[in-house]
């Protein structure tokens, strides 16, 4: 760390563990926004995930050490920055209940959960920005992920940046606001629900004919994108934060790659 | 009824098969779900109603064996009988006893999903009684055999054509060239086999949507008027209730009463509210010579005391269901028992054990729609989680599922192992996903691989990313601040 950063609030990239192993573009695409934003990045090595898996399976014990990993590893940080709504919605909103009756770790998740954010609310919300430099030619459609806009109140803040960027058309698709399917371990515990609901989603998706589809949740994309696949239809899926950002080199989501 | 909650995977399978089915419910996000939003739209103050609604039942729970009290010497001033029954064996056996000491033949029914809780119907027919349901989706499942799939549509897992079918097997005795195309033309077909079976009834059986500790009145909400038959043509009306449905007063119960028909169809107020207080007086026109409440607890006073409190809180309205994304994806018959949908999942166990039920609690991508249309404001994902942590500390999750968290646990618990695998793992998969982007079958995914592809890694992990950016960074600083 240089001494001139020192002026700027730190902000933790908590990077999601679907990010970190199957899109790490995605990282880089939030921490350039999160700089832009007028932050420092940084990026603790002793984050792993947010033990949703755990806690949604009734693993508690597990879920609270990874929770109390989790909220050390962030120690010093200003803010930390999730670039996932449901990851976002962990650290904020089920920590703290995750280490009720033990009251210093309930303290700390508290004062933790106080400083965390979801990627794009924090730029508008927290940092105050109006619009991104990205340029993007084409059509797109918003899929609201569940817990980045029921437990965390992500609904505007991304159509806001996205209408900043140069070339972009935003365009509403029905039913935006209903789950995709995903849900972690229900699309693997309940794979056949879990594929009827994405279906009805890419029904939805294709009638709006876009050229991408944009969300802010990896888990969500890759439900969607592997239907959309499946099903052969040529709409591009990326996370809404390498559109903000302009970081567009590497493909999108479950399409062909250029060098094997 | 004996449930099959724990048979939802294959329940719902079974479901997603059936193109009638799926037909029925694709009905549902044009309907229920669009009909509460505008009613919704209409009223500025819906939200603030809910707070409302949700503080007057909350006030219930803090006080019910009072009102309960005062319920009870009310109906007893206006002429009733309250019997109170612990169990649902308690209940239909108090039935039975009050049709019989009556000598009681048929019985006519409004729609009650606590009768269908208890089991009342076989109960009352394996003595001896004909029980005929009054409601036209209720009449409609009786003469199919079958049980309700939704707490307020009793029938919407069907569509028109079979009811025409089960209409021409069942009336035999109407001419054959009979038009029966239209919505209307067999609403008026069961309603001219229901009025001779209102006619001939020695005992109504409704249930009741608030019991009112101020007056001792029951109220019923209904569409059709049938249960306004049902309980004022036959010499005995009994009500069965669970002790959870007394609130207050007269001016609570109106408020609820504004929230359930909005969230449940939509309407401002459903077409026939109706209450009864006591027997027919003297000077009535009409009523039933006597009048019985059967206050029903099976469970919920023990629910009461616990941190499943907040389920009770419920008003029967069905937007829970309606508004789910699996209820709309398989329907209430894959939920195996009578409460269907979130409110299911999240009071089932409670009712019928967590490893009957636990599968239910499991059903839920936890999207939070629920939570966010119930007017009661219960929490439903978070008492669902809290199911599935008692069937984790029972030892009930699947061993599969126990192994798979502990391994995982133990490498997300130590951050460098995490992040040396991790990287191991992507590298692999990238390799083995080639230039394609994704996998369409994969060992261990092949529930997700069945239907979708799974879209491979970039083949670095971020962290990996990040400190390569770093060095660079890092080196970029050296060569210009060393001179």
């Amino acid at each position: 760390m240089t001494a001139k950063s020192n002026k700027r609030p730190r902000a933790g990239l908590f990077v999601t563990c679907l990010v970190d192993l199957f899109r790490p573009s995605v990282g880089i695409a939030s921490a350039r926004l999160i700089e832009a934003a007028g932050c420092e990045v940084v990026v603790p090595r002793n984050q792993t995930c947010c033990g949703q898996p755990a806690y949604n399976s009734g693993d508690k014990k597990n879920a609270k050490a990874i929770a109390q990993q989790t909220v050390k590893a962030f120690k010093g940080c200003d803010y930390i920055v999730v670039p996932s709504g449901s990851c976002a919605g962990m650290l904020k909103t089920h920590y703290p209940r995750l280490m009720q009756g033990d009251p210093n770790a309930e303290k700390e998740a508290i004062e933790f959960s106080a400083r965390v954010h979801e990627l794009v609310s924090f730029l508008v919300d927290v940092r105050g920005l109006k619009q991104v430099s990205g340029h993007f030619e084409g059509t797109v459609t918003y899929h609201d992920s569940c817990s980045g806009l029921r437990e965390l109140g992500v609904k505007s803040q991304p159509r806001e940046l996205l209408t900043s960027v140069k070339g972009l058309s935003l365009k509403e698709m029905s039913d935006c606001e209903i789950c995709c399917g995903f849900g972690g371990a229900f699309s693997v515990k309940f794979p056949d629900i879990s594929n009827a609901m994405v279906e009805k989603k890419t029904a939805n998706i294709a009638a709006a004919e876009p050229d991408v589809l944009l969300a802010g949740d990896l888990g969500c994309l890759m439900n969607m994108a592997g239907k959309l696949r499946r099903q052969g239809r040529a709409i591009a899926c990326r996370h809404v934060a390498e559109v903000l950002a302009g970081e567009l080199d590497e493909a999108p989501i479950a399409a062909p790659v250029e060098n094997g | 009824m004996q449930p099959t909650s724990h048979d939802f995977k294959s329940n719902a399978r079974t479901a997603l098969a059936d193109h009638q089915l799926q037909q029925a419910l694709s009905g549902l996000p044009t309907g229920l779900v669009a009909q509460r939003a505008a009613a919704r739209d209409r009223l500025p103050e819906f939200e603030a109603l809910r707070d409302y609604g949700r503080d007057i039942r909350n006030h219930c729970l803090d006080h019910l064996d009072l009102y309960l009290e005062r319920y009870e010497a009310q109906v007893t001033a206006a002429g009733g009988h309250v019997h109170w029954a612990e169990t649902a064996e308690d209940a239909c056996t108090a039935i039975l006893k009050i049709c019989e000491s009556a000598g009681a033949k048929m019985v006519t029914k409004g729609k009650s999903m606590v009768s269908e809780e208890i089991g009342l119907n076989a109960h009352l027919q394996a003595a001896g009684l004909e029980v005929v349901e009054t409601d036209l989706g209720e009449y409609i499942l009786q003469i199919r055999d079958e049980t309700p799939s939704h707490i307020i549509a009793p029938a919407i897992h069907l569509v028109q054509d079979q009811v025409e079918n089960d209409f021409r097997r069942q009336h035999q005795q109407l001419p054959k060239d009979r038009r029966l195309e239209e919505p209307a033309e067999l609403v008026d077909e069961a309603r001219q086999i229901l009025r001779q079976k209102f006619l001939s009834a020695d005992v109504g059986i409704t249930g009741a949507n608030f019991l009112i500790a101020e007056t001792g009145s029951s109220i019923i909400v209904t569409n059709e008027g049938n249960g306004d038959l049902t309980q004022s043509l036959p010499k005995l009306h009994i009500v069965i209730a669970a002790i959870d449905k007394v609130v207050p007063t007269l001016n609570d119960a109106s408020a609820l009463l504004r929230l359930l028909a909005r969230s449940a169809t939509g309407q401002e107020f459903t077409s026939y509210t109706t209450f009864s207080t006591g027997p027919r007086r003297a000077d009535d026109p009409d009523g039933p010579e006597a009048y019985h409440v059967i206050l029903l607890d099976n469970g919920r006073s023990e629910l009461l005391g616990s941190e499943f409190r907040e389920v009770l809180r419920c008003i029967r309205c069905g937007a829970c269901m309606n508004h789910c994304p699996v209820y709309n994806a398989v329907g209430g018959h894959a939920y195996g028992w009578v409460y269907p949908g979130p409110i299911g999942a999240a009071l089932n166990p409670a009712l019928i054990g967590v490893k009957e039920a636990g599968a239910l609690a499991n059903a839920s991508t936890f999207c939070g729609r629920c939570e966010s249309v119930c007017p009661m404001r219960i929490p439903l994902p978070k008492l669902m989680r809290r199911w599935r942590e008692i069937e984790f500390e029972n030892g009930d999750t699947p061993l599969l599922t126990r192994w798979a968290l502990r391994g995982w646990a133990s490498v997300a618990l130590w951050p460098s192992a995490y992040h040396r695998l991790s990287s191991l793992m992507v590298r692999a998969l990238r390799l083995g996903a080639g230039k394609r982007g994704a996998f369409t079958w994969l060992p261990l995914a092949s529930g997700w691989t069945a239907g979708r592809d799974l879209p491979a890694p970039q083949g670095r992990t971020f962290q990996q990313l990040w400190a390569e950016r770093q060095k660079a960074a890092t080196k970029k600083t050296d060569a210009t601040e060393t001179p």
